[in-house]
């Protein structure tokens, strides 16, 4: 990566005009441990380089060493804001290399958990985002509603933040008895308490002055630079996983993609707020359709794809999430790759900030979501 | 008479043990006013402090301190044990001596304010200086010192940061603040805080109704002074750790905070006393009238305190709703909204005063009762006032967009096109869902 001239001697750092500033790896709103070396002019961004690493875990290597059911717990750890997602990946990758038919109520379950992760942590992104601009109530708001969510994972999966959601080929245990009418709940307060926020933020004059455009990131650069979700989507592609590769029970669900115009940090908040519109109205829909059944695929006694390599993505609450797994034919991989959307959506930092000052460093940070255990990994 | 009692044997007893009547009235009575007024005030800081977790969190679907003492009302004084404990800490490389002192000025010059407040009529004036307002405006920028201070010397570039913000900010919303006031002091016709208040008094009306703008702009520029949010870049917690104290722990920490507090109920203090009539509320006179003189004094001490609880409430609102403004930002509505602003409220003003003398006479009018106390105005001459006032609201807005209408972030919302949706043709499964 880019590395950042740090003037060292008495005599350079008193001519220059220029000013180094540390930001992190400890710093309230660095979401995480992530390190950001700002070269300053005054209070304007120069230069910018990030340091990351602080949360490296070496999970694709320890994912070498597990059997296939068990390295589905690390995936819950990339990205801890959306585990349930992050889980998924995994298990579908497998289960389309063994060629596994999972039973469709298990889809459905999928598609319902998963956004209503994506709605989670699309609710933790809105309540940072905002405490870094400012607005400290929205953050108890939206963490009153996550906590909602969390309490249906809770009674779903026995946990609230990392789950261990799906196992290959279907899942651990069917939906619990009352899941139908809790899920059905939130899904029915939960566009009220979204407008709540929207009159405290997007109609505000300091949040529009703050968010309109800082941050912004063209089309063309976005895809040079290989963003996905709704970074992506704020800058005007139409690119969500779930629409061009429909897994899960994506196929069957009638749902829109929201877009943005400029490619700003406005956008951005506007696109993810719509994307929560959206997960509400695809969990109402796959509520309607949840069909009966098994919920687990027979699978053999141990998880062994056959030889090759395979490529799987989803649509995660943060971009695209991949995992490139090759498998030598054993019970163990012989080597997963994750394709982490934080980790490359993060080196768009620099491009948004440089012109900037500090307070929309800050701003630019929270509008990318990153999530500081999935660009370490 | 029920509470000069005390006092006079109080007095008798000084008298007995050798104090001259001089010495009794000059230094005794003052430092025990002092003692009452610091005590009182100190209080009232702490729990404002309170009030802040209390109401926030009522904002924000909480509650709030619960658990020291029933519904957590002993919190304040657990956290002052608590930073009392505490190690005070200084950084290696600090300048030990400035870093030491900061503090000290920051309190000081919130708390000395609070001598020439008047809270009450009579006796609850401590000094009723003749340049009040001006002393007020005065000490309180003295306040900015003291983050400068601490900001350099703490060695830290994020307290550095914070202390040149604090500078810049305070430095330009100083100027809209003292602006803000002259036009209220055009009525009053002295600069002395009790004398502002006995002009309302005599007049019975709050200076709020012939000036809503400069109250507004008071208030404004008193979030501003105060490093309150939206106005709180020094301290901006998710991009300057904590400004200007990032550096400071325990006892010395607590005491910025304590300033903090303090600059707040100066400010609302001073808020109510210019417009909102201090003690001032319309028939309690009526127990002056029937000799409870005392009885009198209370009553309008809880009346000024109520009313500068409401204003302090109304920051509170602010803090829990509002974003925080970026550093340029806060300049641009210093410089291009409030100091404009505030220049055209006191040419409405003179133009609202030369208009009700011109009138006075004219015809069978009267507008002016009396140049005695301030501006003692008739019955058409308020109307014509308030009516002024009114209109200079609008006048100011259409002036200042007029000013303003080419900056960027003057219609910001009207400039957008909103997201649209878009439903792109779905591609080839990647899992068949087999329904």
């Amino acid at each position: 990566m880019h590395q950042v001239e740090i003037a060292t001697t008495r005599e350079t750092l008193l001519d220059s005009p220029e000013m180094v500033l540390n930001m992190g790896p400890q710093h309230p709103s660095t979401h995480g441990v992530l390190r950001v070396i700002l070269k300053l002019d005054g209070e304007t961004v120069i230069d910018l380089d990030c340091d990351i690493g602080y949360l490296h875990r070496g999970m694709e290597k320890i994912a070498e060493n597990r059997m296939y059911t068990q390295i589905a717990p690390y995936w819950d750890r990339l990205d801890y804001i959306a585990a349930v997602s992050n889980g998924l990946v995994w298990v579908e990758t497998v289960e389309q290399m063994m060629g596994l038919a999972v039973p469709p109520r298990a889809h459905y379950l999928r598609t319902i958990l998963t956004e209503l992760n994506r709605i989670a942590s699309h609710l933790l992104w809105l309540a940072t985002h905002a405490l870094d601009i400012g607005a400290i109530t929205v953050l108890l708001w939206a963490l009153r509603e996550r906590e909602e969510i969390l309490k249906i994972f809770e009674r779903q999966f026995g946990a609230r933040l990392t789950c261990h959601a799906w196992r290959v080929g279907g899942m651990p245990n069917d939906a619990y008895d009352d899941f139908n009418k809790d899920v059905r709940q939130f899904v029915n307060n939960f566009p009220k308490r979204l407008e709540e926020y929207e009159t405290v933020l997007s109609e505000n004059r300091i949040w529009l002055s703050r968010t309109v455009g800082i941050g912004v990131i063209s089309a063309e650069d976005a895809i040079a630079i290989g963003l996905s979700g709704p970074a992506l989507r704020g800058s005007g592609v139409p690119w969500d996983v779930r629409k061009s590769r429909p897994y899960a029970a994506y196929a069957d669900m009638d749902f829109d993609i929201p877009l943005g115009e400029n490619g700003d940090t406005y956008d951005r908040y506007l696109v993810r707020l719509e994307e929560m519109r959206q997960s509400r109205r695809i969990i109402d829909q796959a509520l309607e359709k949840l069909p009966d059944g098994p919920v687990n695929a027979k699978l053999p006694k141990v998880v062994k794809p056959p030889v090759g390599d395979y490529y799987h993505s989803i649509e995660g609450p943060k971009g695209e999430i991949g995992c490139y797994l090759v498998s030598d034919g054993t019970a163990q991989p012989w080597r997963v790759r994750v394709r982490p959307p934080s980790f490359i959506n993060l080196q768009a930092l620099k491009q948004m900030c440089v012109g900037h000052l500090v307070a929309d460093v800050v701003a630019i940070i929270g509008t990318l979501d990153i999530v500081l255990g999935e660009i370490d990994r | 008479m029920f509470l000069l009692g005390p006092i006079n044997i109080l007095n008798d007893l000084l008298l007995k043990l050798g104090f001259s009547a001089e010495t009794i009235s000059y230094f005794v009575w003052p430092l025990i006013q002092i003692g009452i007024v610091v005590t009182l005030v100190a209080l009232w800081v702490a729990y404002a402090t309170y009030l802040e977790r209390k109401i926030s969190a009522f904002m924000q679907a909480r509650l709030g301190p619960m658990r020291v003492g029933p519904w957590g009302l002993l919190q304040p004084i657990a956290d002052g044990l608590k930073l009392l404990t505490k190690e005070d800490f200084i950084p290696e490389n600090a300048d030990r001596w400035i870093f030491f002192f900061a503090p000290y000025i920051a309190v000081a010059s919130a708390f000395i304010v609070f001598s020439v407040i008047p809270f009450g009529p009579d006796w609850a004036v401590i000094a009723d200086v003749n340049i009040g307002l001006l002393l007020v405006l005065a000490v309180s920028s003295v306040g900015v010192l003291a983050l400068i201070l601490a900001g350099w010397s703490s060695n830290s570039k994020y307290a550095l940061l914070g202390g040149l913000r604090s500078s810049a900010q305070m430095v330009s919303y100083e100027v809209a603040m003292g602006l803000s006031l002259i036009g209220a002091l055009m009525f009053a016709r002295t600069l002395s805080l009790s004398g502002i208040v006995a002009a309302q008094a005599s007049d019975s009306i709050w200076f709020v109704v012939y000036q809503p703008a400069g109250f507004m702009l008071f208030l404004i520029s008193g979030i501003a002074e105060n490093n309150r949010a939206p106005f709180d870049l020094p301290e901006a917690e998710s991009e300057l750790v904590a400004g200007f104290h990032t550096e400071y722990s325990g006892m010395r920490w607590s005491l910025f905070f304590m300033a903090e507090y303090a600059a707040m109920v100066v400010v609302s203090a001073v808020a109510a006393t210019v417009y909102l009539g201090g003690w001032y509320f319309p028939f309690v006179y009526r127990l002056e009238e029937s000799g409870h003189h005392n009885l009198y004094v209370v009553v309008s001490l809880l009346v000024f305190l109520v009313k500068a609880s409401l204003i302090l409430y109304f920051y509170f609102w602010l803090r829990w709703t509002l974003p925080r403004f970026r550093y340029d930002q806060l300049m641009d509505i210093g410089w291009k909204w409030l100091i404009p602003s505030a220049l055209i409220n006191i040419v409405l003003s003179g133009i609202a005063i030369f208009v009700v003398q011109a009138l006075n006479g004219w015809g069978k009018i009267t507008t002016i009762e009396s140049l005695n106390n301030g501006l003692n105005l008739t019955a058409t001459g308020k109307g014509i006032m308030v009516a002024i006032g009114l209109l200079g609201v609008f006048v100011m807005a259409a002036l200042l967009a007029r000013i303003n209408w080419r900056s960027r972030d003057f219609n910001l919302k009207t400039q957008r096109r909103n997201i649209k949706l878009v439903n792109v043709p779905k591609g080839k499964p990647a899992v068949q869902t087999g329904s």
